[in-house]
């Protein structure tokens, strides 16, 4: 089962492979494949949107289009694109930095992806099935209730598919790094990227179950008749809101950790010095995870709860300010007195220090409630989110591609291109972003289809158009050294950068199926950095060399997920044809069924022989 | 790392249902996930809370409740929870067809609370009109009750499909951790429904 | 190569700055340049938060710069294994203290404010107006006095003025920038604020809650008047006869066409309760035409042939008998002679 015999298969062995995979890596490759796609899609969304607004009075797209392009790009960047890319990266990498052969649970893996990807592809469906939800990407009620057509249920139905798979990896992972750490590798040893992704695992837990009930009571209301909302019947549109945000407000900690995990792996290797203050940054990131529960109300300042509630919220959210300090210092600290060298993967995260530090103090001031009800829902709001998520996560993707993706695909992006895509998208990106602080305090609002003439608008928002299609331009150069570094790249030794100091850089590029041939034994925090500095050349092996368990794959995952997704148009369209609650029901079939053969059928795996493993060079 | 899981005297293990590295991973799997439920529920109790009174006109907590009915199947799943656990302590002891009694007691009482409670929707629909569409009262009650007899459903499948599809094998390795994980999941169920209990009964019956 | 890029990027950077400070929107709907209390307010807390944060923020590049030129990678020391440092207490213990201290010097005037700006305590001695946001146009209901209008809300200079905001359709939020923060209209409660403005003026409001497809053209203004103007205004709104027989034939006929098409079912002229549509009374003086159109007898016409096309998904579309040109351009004029006081956006300064 090595590279060289998976390269001679047919084009539909490896179709069927890569359907029935329950490998962390493929998956792992999967998600970002899909999450990369949605990016692109999301992107040119933006692209229309901010066409659309070049000049003043601009008719390029209608305003219910209009609507439907804002939401649809939002709902697209944090579901199907950054928080997929980043379960990507958590996939391919975190097994490998704790010396583990696979996630604890292989078949739900594979469950959670089909579940994403056919959540996303539900989503998109809607563009193509009478028009895509347009009540914004938080989908307030009433309006997400009274939205006429089945935009917003496609959005309920896709989210709550998409969000299953989610919630599906967030267990997973977790109980991943609970058992499954190799000999040695004790929690104070891991590695800050397998800490994010632990702590951001803890916030997908509790935060998406607050998105689900939400999903399902604007479900019920939509599709069943409910109450919940229709203030008519006594409902109250403001529990949405709060549903919305304590999953909302979370959900941007479960983007920006994992970020702050990459970049806390990019600074210390290419700085060829250890992390500075690793257990205040293990800290810092619980601090901000906990606080990240106790401050959703900060986007709802102007709903009406009163001072006692917006001076607590608040003060909380100002609070979040000290842990991210100390990260940003930490990160200076490691570079202070080390040896950087700048490659594509070290100026991502170079470029994210001043981006995320202008995004976290726009969100102290975001934080102070009296000037917040100006901020509001302008376009300031929409720059402190872009430098925060384009600047924080988007730098941190960036910066993790070009870093794992010698471990991930087994070339080496071009550094050449790489630094011309960087350069575009980093001007670019300020370029859009830095201008709207302005117009929204100059009195622009945010999701306005139109700005009118005469006031002032018009010069920030044709310089944030041009900003915006540098960006895009950068965006294309990196696709294209994408494909490049695929067709002509050099090939990656083990250990590409040199400097390595995890131990995903102690096996080969890309890593072989089971990972680890022996687990390996770690003596301390950076552990292929110890062995590296005691002059051993590999890791030291905990366990002889033996047959390797392995899961077997399976075509389940695949076919319950198009159950449910068969389910959910029953669901959505039910309210127009009672006939179509037969495609509910049989949609359901064929996803309870397929549970049924999981739990009935017994599946102990296949075990790799030792006398195969012999015969595998290193 | 043997295949042959099946169990005798001598390589009976203390706790079966995690003497494997895959039961360790269903045990640890299932508490985080019941911690996700736990947000669920959470979030269906406070939208409920924020509810309770919205009767826009139609029947309110006070007009409905009675305590007999909710009493009963109260002692219903609390007594199916204990049965439960007899059936671990007989699989501890390696007494498969003990265990599978109890759980089959289990079964059973859950099953009797499911009937008492489509019995009670029944009783809110037919008598008084109060259903899942006449106020944002009647929308929250039905959504978290009802969230709870889902969950009450699936676990009675859940085991059914469990005793049965073991009913001849016996205990093993293989299939310890997945009884066991039923039963975390039937205490879970059970503990729910002393706060469905509390807050929508006891609490909509005085206020 | 990179570093002339950063120096080019710092100069478009300052550029920009300069540009945009320089003008900072346009008068009476920036927030940049309050005239109001509850914007004042804003700004005040907006200053010493930039202030704050701007400190940060250079402390922070002076050391990523400085770490950036003094530990860049050395020709020929390839092979160089920095120090090993795994952290430094008295450091970290600063980094931790000193934003904690910053931002308790953000956090003491925010909460003050935010009570200051919530106190509601002399309400009941201040002029009261009930406001509705409306898909796409807001009401204002004058409380203890009879008057209602649309989409300009006459106010006195130098007085609190209290707003019980609330929706009749889907979240709204009231935001006039240049005199003070957003409120949300939502549909199940309303929301009181107050407003003050210090100076007589036309001032922009917006709509800054997503609401439909015409959210972006859901303008209103506030009129601040001197308050013996605004007595004069209340007034004269007060004995508005709506019967009143216009000046021409042209006019009168439009009255007709209004009454003919049953307008009335959905909008008032003079007070009423009505207000399924925007109230017209004094709509000669109105600053714009369904909010966003100078106002101007042909605007109107358009407005009147097709509204669909001017705000995409509004309620008037369809619910009226369709109308010829010249009917339309009747009962435009009808409308603008509907001019109910001497008190006008004009009085306002504007």
């Amino acid at each position: 089962m090595s590279i060289a015999s998976t390269q001679n298969k047919g084009f539909g062995a490896i179709l069927w492979d890569y359907l029935t995979t329950v490998d962390h890596k493929k998956i792992g490759n999967m998600y970002i494949a899909a999450g990369a796609f949605f990016f692109i899609l999301g992107g040119i969304e933006a692209l229309i949107i901010r066409i659309q607004l070049m000049a003043p009075e601009n008719d390029f797209i209608s305003a219910g289009l209009y609507n439907e392009m804002i939401t649809m790009h939002g709902t697209t960047m944090i579901f199907l694109a950054a928080t997929p890319i980043l379960v990507g990266f958590m996939n391919a990498i975190m097994p490998l930095q704790i010396g583990a052969r696979d996630v604890a649970f292989p078949f739900l893996n594979s469950l959670g992806f089909w579940l994403f990807l056919f959540g996303g592809i539900m989503l998109n469906l809607s563009w193509f099935l009478g028009g895509a939800p347009d009540a914004g990407w938080t989908a307030y009620t009433p309006l997400s209730t009274q939205s006429p057509g089945h935009g917003v249920d496609f959005y309920v139905m896709g989210l709550q598919l998409s969000g299953a798979g989610t919630l599906m990896g967030g267990i997973n992972f977790l109980v991943t790094i609970v058992t499954m750490r190799a000999p040695g590798m004790t929690y104070m040893r891991m590695p800050l990227f397998t800490w994010t992704t632990f702590v951001a695992s803890i916030l997908i837990l509790f935060a998406f179950p607050a998105l689900t009930v939400g999903l399902f009571l604007l479900m019920f209301d939509r599709m069943f008749g409910s109450a919940f909302f229709d203030v008519a019947l006594g409902g109250n549109s403001v529990i949405w809101q709060h549903l919305f945000w304590i999953f909302g407000h979370p959900e941007v900690y479960i983007l920006i950790l994992p970020a702050f995990g990459i970049f806390s792996e990019i600074f210390p290797v290419f700085a060829k010095k250890r992390l500075f203050g690793y257990s205040s940054m293990v800290f810092a990131t619980f601090m901000i995870a906990f606080l990240g529960f106790m401050v959703w109300a900060h986007h709802m300042f102007t709903v009406g709860l009163g001072p006692v509630a917006n001076a607590i919220f608040a003060v909380a959210t100002m609070a979040i300010a000290v842990p991210t300090g100390i990260k940003i210092f930490n990160w200076l600290a490691t570079m202070w007195g080390g040896s950087i060298r700048i490659n594509s993967a070290m100026l991502w995260s170079l470029a994210f220090i001043p981006s995320f530090t202008i995004g976290g103090m726009t969100g102290v001031m975001l934080a102070a409630s009296t000037a917040d009800f100006q901020y509001h829902d302008t376009y300031f709001v929409v720059a402190h989110f872009h430098y925060v998520i384009v600047g924080g996560v988007v730098f941190g993707i960036l910066a993790g591609l070009h870093y794992w993706w010698p471990k991930l695909f087994g070339k080496v992006l071009h550094e050449g291109m790489g630094k011309i895509a960087f350069w575009l998208f980093f001007i670019g990106f300020h370029l859009t972003f830095f201008i709207q602080h302005f117009l929204g305090l100059m009195g622009m609002p945010r999701r306005y289809w139109v700005f009118l003439e005469n006031q002032g608008l018009d010069t920030g928002n044709l310089v944030s158009t041009i900003g915006a299609f540098l960006m895009a331009l950068g965006s294309i150069v990196f696709v294209i050294n994408v494909v490049y570094t695929t067709m002509k790249g050099e090939k990656a030794s083990a250990d590409p950068w040199g400097t390595g100091r995890t131990l995903e850089w102690a096996i080969s590029s890309p890593a072989p199926e089971y990972n680890f041939k022996q687990l390996p034994l770690v003596r301390g925090l950076d552990p292929l950095w110890i062995e590296k500095m005691d002059g051993n050349v590999k890791m030291t092996p905990a366990e002889p060399l033996n047959d390797i368990h392995m899961p077997n794959g399976s075509i389940l995952p695949l076919i319950m997920t198009i159950g449910f997704f068969i389910a959910s148009l029953g669901f959505i369209y039910q309210v127009d044809s009672k006939a179509w609650l037969i495609v509910l029901y049989a949609g359901m079939a064929i996803a309870l069924g397929c549970m049924l053969i999981r739990s009935l059928k017994d599946d102990h795996g296949f075990h790799i022989h030792k006398e195969d493993l012999e015969r595998e060079a290193d | 790392m043997s295949q042959d899981h099946s169990l005798n005297p001598e390589s009976f293990p203390q706790d079966p249902a995690k003497a494997t590295q895959e039961g360790k991973h269903k045990y640890i799997g299932l508490w985080f996930f019941l911690g996700g439920e736990t947000v669920l529920f959470a979030c269906l109790f406070a939208t409920y809370l924020a509810l309770h009174q919205s009767t826009a006109g139609g029947p309110s907590s006070q007009d409905l409740f009675g305590l007999e009915l909710v009493f009963i199947m109260t002692i219903l799943l609390l007594t199916s929870s204990l049965t439960s656990v007899y059936a671990i302590y007989h699989m501890k002891n390696n007494n498969f067809k003990k265990m599978q009694l109890w759980f089959g007691i289990t079964a059973l009482l859950g099953i009797a609370f499911l009937a008492c409670e489509i019995y009670e929707f029944a009783h809110y629909i037919h008598e008084y009109e109060f259903t899942f569409r006449s106020s944002a009262f009647g929308s929250a009650f039905y959504t978290l009750v009802g969230f709870h007899g889902g969950h009450v459903v699936f676990g009675l499948s859940w085991l059914i499909a469990l005793m049965v599809r073991n009913a001849k094998r016996g205990l093993s390795l293989y299939n310890a951790p997945k009884y066991n994980t039923f039963a975390i999941y039937w205490h879970f169920i059970d503990v729910v429904w002393v706060f469905i209990f509390t807050v929508v009964y006891l609490m909509g019956m005085v206020s | 190569m990179s570093r002339w890029m950063g120096k080019m990027k710092a100069l478009i950077m300052l550029g920009f700055v300069a540009i945009v400070l320089s003008a900072c929107g346009k008068e009476n709907l920036t927030a940049l340049d309050p005239k109001g209390y509850g914007a004042e307010q804003a700004m005040d807390i907006m200053i010493l938060s930039i202030i704050i944060m701007v400190a940060v923020f250079i402390i922070v590049m002076l050391v990523f710069t400085i770490a950036l030129v003094k530990f860049r990678e050395k020709k020929g020391q390839e092979d160089y294994i920095p120090k090993q440092v795994e952290g430094n207490h008295t450091l970290e213990i600063v980094w931790t203290g000193i934003p904690i201290i910053l931002v308790l010097v953000l956090a003491v005037p925010t909460v003050i404010s935010v009570f200051d700006l919530a106190d509601t305590t002399d309400a009941s001695s201040s002029l009261n107006v009930e406001v509705t946001g409306n898909q796409y146009w807001w009401h204002f209901n004058y409380e203890g006095e009879e008057i209602q209008t649309s989409q300009d809300l006459y106010i006195p200079v130098g007085e609190k003025v209290y707003l019980d905001i609330q929706a009749s359709d889907v979240i709204h939020s009231f935001w006039v920038p240049t005199i003070s923060g957003k409120m949300d209209a939502n549909p199940e409660n309303v929301n009181t604020m107050y407003i003050e403005a210090y100076e007589e003026g036309v001032y922009w409001g917006k709509c800054a809650e997503l609401c439909g497809p015409s959210h972006s053209l859901m303008d209103f203004k506030i009129v601040a008047v001197s308050p013996e103007e605004f007595d004069a205004w209340v007034e004269d709104m007060k004995n508005v006869d709506p019967e009143q027989t216009p000046q021409n034939a042209v006019a009168t006929e439009g009255q007709e066409l209004f009454e003919a098409n049953n307008c009335m079912a959905c909008h008032a002229i003079g007070s009423s309760p009505v207000a399924t549509g925007p109230n017209l009374t004094n709509y000669a003086n109105r600053t714009k035409i369904a909010g966003i159109l100078e106002p101007t007898t042909e605007n109107l016409v358009d407005w009147l042939l097709d509204p669909e096309t001017i705000k995409p998904g509004n309620k008037m579309t369809g619910n009226y008998p369709s109308l010829s040109e010249e009917e339309a351009n009747s009962i435009a004029e009808y409308l603008m002679q509907l001019d109910h006081s001497d008190v006008t956006p004009e009085s306002a300064g504007n």
